[in-house]
């Protein structure tokens, strides 16, 4: 097998690799802080202890976890070098300076605080050594502007201009302001919270279920969470709404193949499902819901959108003859599955945050029981959600300037990218095993003991 | 304007110097571990001295990259496709000491904790290898061609020159970390023992470097340029002292001057390289250099701004962290996390 495919398909399982802990690391980095800052500040004596141990408690899950992260994020950084260099070389200019800026503002802080978290407990001030997890919790999140910053250049071009056989940058303002990026880091903040929401939520019900002791501890984090991640999951919605609207100028190809409209209509209709067939370019079979789509693009059931079909003859008179679609198929799918997980995981929440406020949870504790079982539903979603934002920029590499094919490094052979693609996967494979366990043993083995004295 | 491009230089020349002063410690504790601790809780000891402060220090190295990305992209480029199984070999090592610091101690069973503190031994020993390893061949030369791509393949990375480069590197870096012990431990005993296995390992890094030298002087042309020469012969000087001092248990003054020696080599090395980046073997006019490899002036203008603001603000904040755990490692420390 070529080089090139390889390439590909290592960076795909690197990046959901990687992405499979970020997104804990984003949300659950809020939430450990937000602990630590009711341990601080609560002016409840009783609960004082309880919340200095849930923040250690949570907060040792979210280390494990960044741990994760934080490897499978080096290889990244050194990927685009290694499998890409043609795309660096092509890039460098644009792609370099946010990735630095990455790791001067964000990474340095994030690795330092929580060095000084993690082992300053006995040597700051409550005040000082709470504000180090925020600053943890701050640096993460800048961390994912910046990279999607850089993402957001190659799906959306701007604040350049070709020169010297490269894009060069000519407006580092334009690069950070790219309307792309707002939609996309808006989006993934509250992927974050979502998902470190569901892991509290899943890890709060274990335990509420087989620690007698701990219950009432987590049974505040319970509601906690479900709050958390209700934030999370209506946010992503609604952020999601927004970019899909704006990807009509952004990027109207991916779009049309997220919703496999194959022809021009107005208004256009919403297919729930649909038997693709992209070689003849339509859809053998399809039940939609007319207007729906238009509906959702224009938030009024009238507009046009241009279809796949339609796109493609464009795209072949302004780059030259090739095929400019990606794969339909998979982003049709990879769009229902993200929408219904997240759907499913904002009823999760409303559900769990009801029946916690409303002091039903004994009644209906089977749905705590079940709750663990489902935490594989973010992590779906955000996988899914990268393979649209990615798969759908395809053939494109950066979308209009560069092409995938285009991209790959020149001397690695098909071999060693085999080696390396195995040893990666399995490397990564192991170790989450290996985290997983230790988490899991963390968590069962904790206890969170409540305090005399507050009534259940 | 043409000053920035050389400004860049010798910023990322600080980055990587930054970077193996304070990783070289790191990897040297590292390597040291299994054979060093020979209990859990004096392991555990050991692993604390660079417990707060590894990631972060990790860091320096992710910004070198970073920076040599944003200023110098097609040397981030081309050196990084060239060395493709060396990184990976590097990025598996870094892989699994990344993770071992933070699951060895979530289990209690032996077998647990001493397979991660292999893992950090590993994670430690085979980085500083490699980075001698690159080091070495980007001063010797590599083939690359006109359109700045490299023509070899992995075995063309291993010479004798850049194995000695790496025994060099890996020795030196075992010898720092040993020194550094002797300032981070409270127990009296294992500070001994530290000073045992630094004499152990600069007897053979004083070796390595002297072999080292003088295939420096024969394969390349780094003595070319004499304030690169300089510092190579201040590096062995530096470091001959330092461990003489080591010898005569001034441990502070040992340290002190394996930083400097680690410093200067890096700073010869660079010193020797300029303004080429990476250097062919093939013919001088394909080397990439701070002209032919550079990003835009407003590119470097944006950088430069970023760096002069948040270079020194990550030296205060890091620098505070060494100074919240600025108190030997006892056993008590083990209890309280």
């Amino acid at each position: 097998m070529e080089a090139l495919l390889l390439s590909r398909w290592q960076f795909a399982i690197t990046t959901v690799y990687h992405f499979l802990f970020v997104p804990i690391t984003l949300g659950l980095s809020i939430f450990t802080a937000l602990l630590e800052t009711c341990y601080v500040r609560t002016r409840h004596p009783e609960w004082k202890p309880v919340c200095k141990k849930l923040t250690k408690f949570f907060g040792t899950i979210f280390l494990i976890n960044f741990a994760m992260g934080v490897v499978t994020g080096i290889v990244q950084e050194f990927h685009f070098g290694m499998n890409w260099s043609e795309y660096s070389r092509f890039m460098g200019d644009i792609f370099g300076a946010p990735l630095a800026l990455e790791a001067l503002t964000a990474f340095f802080l994030e690795s330092t605080f929580l060095g000084i978290w993690m082992f300053g407990w006995d040597k700051l001030s409550e005040k000082a050594h709470c504000a180090c997890i925020w600053l943890v919790a701050f640096g993460s999140n800048l961390s994912a502007f910046w990279i999607l910053v850089a993402n957001s250049f190659m799906q959306h071009p701007v604040g350049y201009a070709v020169n010297n056989g490269r894009a060069e940058m000519t407006d580092f303002f334009a690069l950070v302001t790219n309307p792309y990026v707002i939609g996309e880091y808006s989006h993934t903040l509250f992927a974050g919270l979502a998902t470190g929401g569901f892991v509290v939520l899943a890890v709060s019900a274990w335990k509420f279920v087989h620690d007698d002791g701990s219950r009432e501890a987590f049974r505040q984090t319970l509601k906690a969470g479900a709050v958390y991640m209700l934030i999370g999951t209506l946010g992503v919605m609604g952020t999601g709404h927004m970019h899909a609207q704006y990807l009509r100028e952004g990027n109207p190809m991916k779009l049309s193949s997220m919703e496999a409209l194959w022809e021009t209509e107005n208004p256009a209709p919403f297919a729930i499902v649909a038997d693709i067939n992209q070689d003849a370019g339509r859809n053998d079979f399809e039940i939609t819901i007319p207007a729906l789509f238009s509906f959702m693009l224009y938030n009024a059931p009238e507009g046009e959108v241009k279809g796949i079909n339609d796109l493609q003859k464009e795209a072949a008179a302004k780059y030259g003859p090739g095929d400019y679609r990606p794969d339909v198929t998979g982003l049709f799918w990879s769009f229902r599955i993200m929408v219904g997980a997240g759907g499913l995981m904002a009823a999760i929440a409303g559900l769990v945050g009801f029946l916690t406020f409303t002091g039903r949870l004994e009644k209906f504790g089977f749905v705590l029981k079940f709750l663990p079982w489902l935490l594989p539903l973010p992590f779906v979603a955000n996988s899914v959600g990268w393979y649209i934002a990615e798969g759908g920029r395809q053939p494109w590499i950066v979308v209009g300037l560069q092409k995938t094919a285009e991209a790959v490094s020149p001397n690695i052979t098909g071999g060693e990218v085999w080696l390396t693609m195995i040893g990666f996967t399995v490397i990564y494979l192991l170790l989450a095993i290996a985290a997983l366990y230790a988490a899991l043993r963390f968590i069962r083995r904790t206890k969170v003991i409540q305090t005399e004295g507050r009534n259940g | 304007m043409m000053e920035l491009n050389v400004l860049w230089f010798v910023l990322i020349t600080v980055l990587f110097t930054g970077f193996f002063f304070l990783e070289g410690f790191d990897y040297g504790v590292g390597g040291l571990l299994p054979f060093m601790g020979r209990t859990d809780e004096e392991r555990g000891m050991i692993i604390r001295t660079i417990g707060p402060v590894w990631d972060g220090n990790e860091v320096w190295m992710i910004t070198a990259g970073g920076a040599l990305f944003a200023a110098f992209p097609h040397v981030y480029s081309t050196m990084f496709a060239t060395f493709y199984l060396a990184l990976f070999l590097m990025l598996v090592a870094l892989i699994l000491r990344g993770v071992a610091f933070e699951l060895r101690g979530k289990a209690d069973c032996l077998c647990w904790r001493r397979f991660w503190e292999g893992c950090i031994a590993f994670g430690s020993l085979v980085p500083s290898f490699l980075w001698g390893v690159a080091v070495t061949n980007l001063i010797a030369g590599l083939p690359i061609n006109e359109n700045m791509h490299y023509l070899g393949s992995f075995r063309d990375l291993l010479s004798v020159y850049t194995i000695v480069g790496g025994l060099t590197f890996l020795t030196v870096f075992l010898f720092h970390g040993a020194a550094f012990l002797t300032q981070r431990l409270g127990d009296y005993g294992l500070m001994l023992r530290a000073r045992a296995y630094a004499l152990k390992t600069g007897a053979a890094a004083i070796f390595c470097f002297v072999l080292c030298f003088v295939l420096t002087a024969t394969k390349t042309d780094l003595f070319h340029s004499f304030p690169a020469a300089l510092l190579l012969v201040l590096t062995g000087v530096c470091f001959i002292a330092a461990y003489l001092a080591m010898a005569q248990g001034k441990f502070k003054v040992s340290f002190i001057l394996s930083s400097l020696a680690i410093v200067a080599v890096s700073c010869s090395f660079f010193t020797g390289l300029f303004p080429r980046l990476m250097v062919s073997s093939i013919s001088p006019a394909f080397s990439l250099t701070i002209d032919n490899a550079c990003s835009t002036p407003y590119t470097l203008s944006i950088m430069t701004v970023a760096a002069l603001v948040m270079v020194p603000v990550v030296l205060i904040y890091q620098g505070w962290c060494y100074w919240v755990f600025r108190h030997r490692v006892t056993g008590k420390d083990l209890k309280a996390h």
